[in-house]
């Protein structure tokens, strides 16, 4: 029997290293249907066996809300920009939500989900883009009671609503949440692999961020250095811009924006490569 | 012309004991300097053999050293060894689960594992549903599950619970849903590790002849098992890891005698020492010697078929042992038992009170086929002590003979043993 080894046609060549820029964009794609289910899975398993269903999506939120508004506004007397305090947290609050899950299950990514990993191959980042996914599926339905309560507030004139060109930045902005949330959430993963210590940094490192973005309270209340700190954070003009975009108020500063859309890039790619790179081994020291 | 699927060249693989802690991040940055000069890692120079039952010496080890081979399209290996010798970390390299330490591996195809059943299964989630989310998983795509999940149900035989979550089911159940989502595969090359561990006889077989089917439509599959049985059905070709060394690549026929037995695979006319081999049972290393003589007591390499023949083995025990059952079987080189005998059976007796003496089993007219065969020796002090007992101590060969007297040589496809007998039309 005669062997042929035509060298050239290998479908696929396992090596021990990968390039560094090796990322195999086709291969999630041909992956898709695999990513939809994962959204579907993360959806349909959180809320079975719940009587609410996902009427907890709305709870959450507004709850949220309601104690801060009790807190900041009536205690602490915390300036809300002239917005009525409701719609000012609600907001807030759901494009912060919308990071923070991301952030926090895509930096679980590789220790969740070992054991399928362990398994069976399918392309690593297809686990992230479904949490990214589904996350944002979650986050439309609270921006739907967002925007039913803002329809509300309009309808009895209890403010100031205008609607301008700029809303159509706005799937821009929650693009941009989402990668950002995505590329920080994939570095933590990567180097939770080995050393854990980064998960307790990260648990109250979300909540610490929250007090360090505008969203309890508006920019505006910042002055001189404190301002300038708060601008450098790359959340600030998302959050701040979201806010305002969709309770009909003028925006503000672009520059930011560029700022943070490098930034976001940026991160999202040095995410990727350190994703990689980290997939083809990380089960030997996860 | 055969192409080849798979080609595997000098792959390493390298695990560190013990476990992830401060040492490991001075290694980390040891490794990283050493990196930075252009020098090798300093952990990556010493190859030990991976034993599991030595104590490391060394804190990192090879679960794969130096490996390779290649498969050909079409066929199908088996991959066998002793715990630990690396067959799952092969398989997992090859599933790219993990990545090689160094060589790499060339492939031709769409490659599928199954190193698990049910993988990625969500309790919450109905049978149905999983069967989507497994498949996916393995790599089909939404539409190829839909056209098929009718017949993975049927082959699941768990139809009246597909809608039910899958954290109802029974763990048989589980396993079938599971295997018959990946029983639907069809990828080029299958990779599959030990499931047919799993689910009740009846389902093992249908497994089994699930997966003769997929060799037999020429895809290429790699299965680990410890079943022999089943990867001499399976298999046309073997794979034998040893310490996660490679020991021998070949038919499977040659390849299974390996796994029973590390040196004695061809019978020598000798006296085999078996004082310090490897021990199945026992209280002491009582059994010396063992060989193979003919009925005039005289030491033979090999019998023909219908001679008889003796095997004889020497024992001392520093210790009288009592009420003694000498025990004697033949198996086959994939290891499965054709006869055994002791004195209890032979001639209703025991030896009452002994320290040492050779013990002789005798067949006068054996009706074993020519082959290779294992013998196993075994002392007993009844009712159930093990005094001694080795596995496949050594092995004889029966050559072939003209046993009907008509010049025909009994050959191949003949069975383990032969019986008298005549064959005519009536």
């Amino acid at each position: 029997m005669e062997i042929t080894d035509t060298d050239k046609n290998w479908t696929e060549v396992i090596t021990p290293k990968k390039g560094v820029f090796e990322i195999n964009f086709k291969e999630i794609w041909q992956y898709r249907d695999l990513v939809m289910l994962f959204v579907r899975r993360d959806f349909v398993s959180t809320y079975k066996q719940t009587i609410l269903g996902p009427i907890w999506f709305f709870i959450q939120p507004l709850f949220t809300s309601l104690i801060f508004i009790i807190i900041f506004t009536r205690i602490a007397r915390l300036s809300t920009d002239g917005l009525p305090p409701l719609l000012f947290y609600l907001a807030g609050i759901t494009i912060w939500n919308y990071f923070s899950e991301c952030l926090s299950k895509t930096s679980n990514v590789f220790v969740a989900n070992a054991n399928i990993f362990g398994k069976v191959y399918f392309p690593r980042l297809s686990n992230p883009l479904a949490i990214i996914i589904s996350n944002l599926i979650k986050f439309g339905i609270q921006l739907l009671l967002l925007l039913v309560i803002l329809c509300y507030y309009i309808y009895n004139q209890q403010i100031n609503f205008t609607l301008r060109p700029e809303i159509a930045l706005l799937p821009y902005l929650i693009l941009l949440m989402a990668l950002l949330g995505l590329g920080m959430g994939i570095i933590f993963s990567s180097l939770t692999t080995k050393y854990r210590d980064l998960t307790f940094l990260l648990q109250f490192g979300i909540q610490l961020l929250m007090y360090a973005t505008p969203v309890i309270y508006p920019l505006s209340s910042a002055t001189g250095k404190l301002k300038t700190i708060l601008s450098l954070n790359p959340l600030t003009p998302i959050v701040e811009s979201f806010r305002r975009i969709i309770l009909g108020q003028e925006i503000l500063d672009y520059t930011s924006i560029i700022y943070c859309s490098i930034f976001t890039f940026l991160t999202l790619f040095v995410g990727i490569v350190v994703f990689n790179q980290v997939e083809k081994s990380f089960m030997d020291t996860v | 012309m055969a192409e080849i699927a798979i080609k595997v060249e000098e792959l390493y693989k390298q695990y560190k004991l013990g476990m992830v802690n401060t040492g490991t991040i001075s290694h980390d940055l040891n490794r990283w300097w050493h990196k930075l000069r252009g020098k090798e890692d300093p952990y990556q120079l010493v190859t030990v053999t991976n034993d599991r039952t030595q104590k490391a010496s060394n804190e990192y080890v090879w679960a794969l050293n130096n490996i390779s081979f290649d498969v050909k399209a079409g066929e199908v290996l088996g991959i066998i060894g002793k715990n630990g010798a690396g067959k799952s970390t092969l398989l997992k390299v090859l599933s790219k689960v993990t990545g090689p330490t160094k060589g790499n591996i060339k492939v031709k195809g769409r490659i599928a594992s199954l190193l698990e059943v049910g993988t990625g299964f969500h309790p919450e989630l109905s049978g149905r549903e999983n069967i989507f989310l497994n498949g996916a998983i393995l790599g089909m795509t939404k539409r190829e599950i839909a056209s098929k999940l009718d017949e993975i149900i049927s082959f699941s035989g768990v139809d009246k619970y597909i809608d039910t979550p899958v954290k109802r089911y029974s763990s048989g159940m589980y396993v079938r849903l599971a295997f018959a989502v990946a029983a639907h595969l069809e990828p080029e090359i299958l990779i599959i590790d030990e499931v047919l561990a799993v689910g009740d006889a009846e389902f093992q077989k249908k497994c089994l002849g699930k997966m003769k089917d997929v060799a037999q439509q020429g895809r290429t599959v790699l299965f680990v098992s410890h079943n022999i049985v089943a990867v001499q059905q399976l298999c046309t070709k073997g794979l034998f890891l040893k310490n996660g060394c490679l020991e021998y690549h070949g038919d499977i026929e040659k390849t299974l005698p390996h796994y029973f037995d590390f040196e004695n695979v061809s019978a020598k006319k000798d006296v085999y020492d078996l004082s310090e081999k490897v021990r199945s049972n026992g209280v002491a290393k009582v059994i010396k010697k063992a060989w193979l003589e003919n009925l005039d007591n005289e030491l033979i390499a090999s019998t023909a078929m219908g001679d008889g023949f003796k095997i004889c083995f020497e024992f001392a025990a520093d210790f009288e042992m009592e009420n003694m059952l000498f025990g004697f079987g033949i198996e086959n080189l994939q290891g499965m038992r054709i006869t055994a005998l002791n004195n209890s059976i032979a001639s209703n007796t025991v030896v009452k009170q002994i320290k040492s003496g050779i013990a002789v089993c005798e067949f006068t007219s054996p009706n074993l086929s020519a082959g290779e065969y294992f013998i196993t020796l075994a002392m007993v002090s009844e009712p159930n002590q093990w005094i001694d007992h080795i596995e496949h101590a050594f092995t004889i060969k029966v050559e072939p003979k003209d046993i009907y007297k008509t010049g025909k040589v009994g050959g191949n496809g003949q069975g383990l043993v032969f019986l008298k007998g005549d064959v005519y039309i009536r």
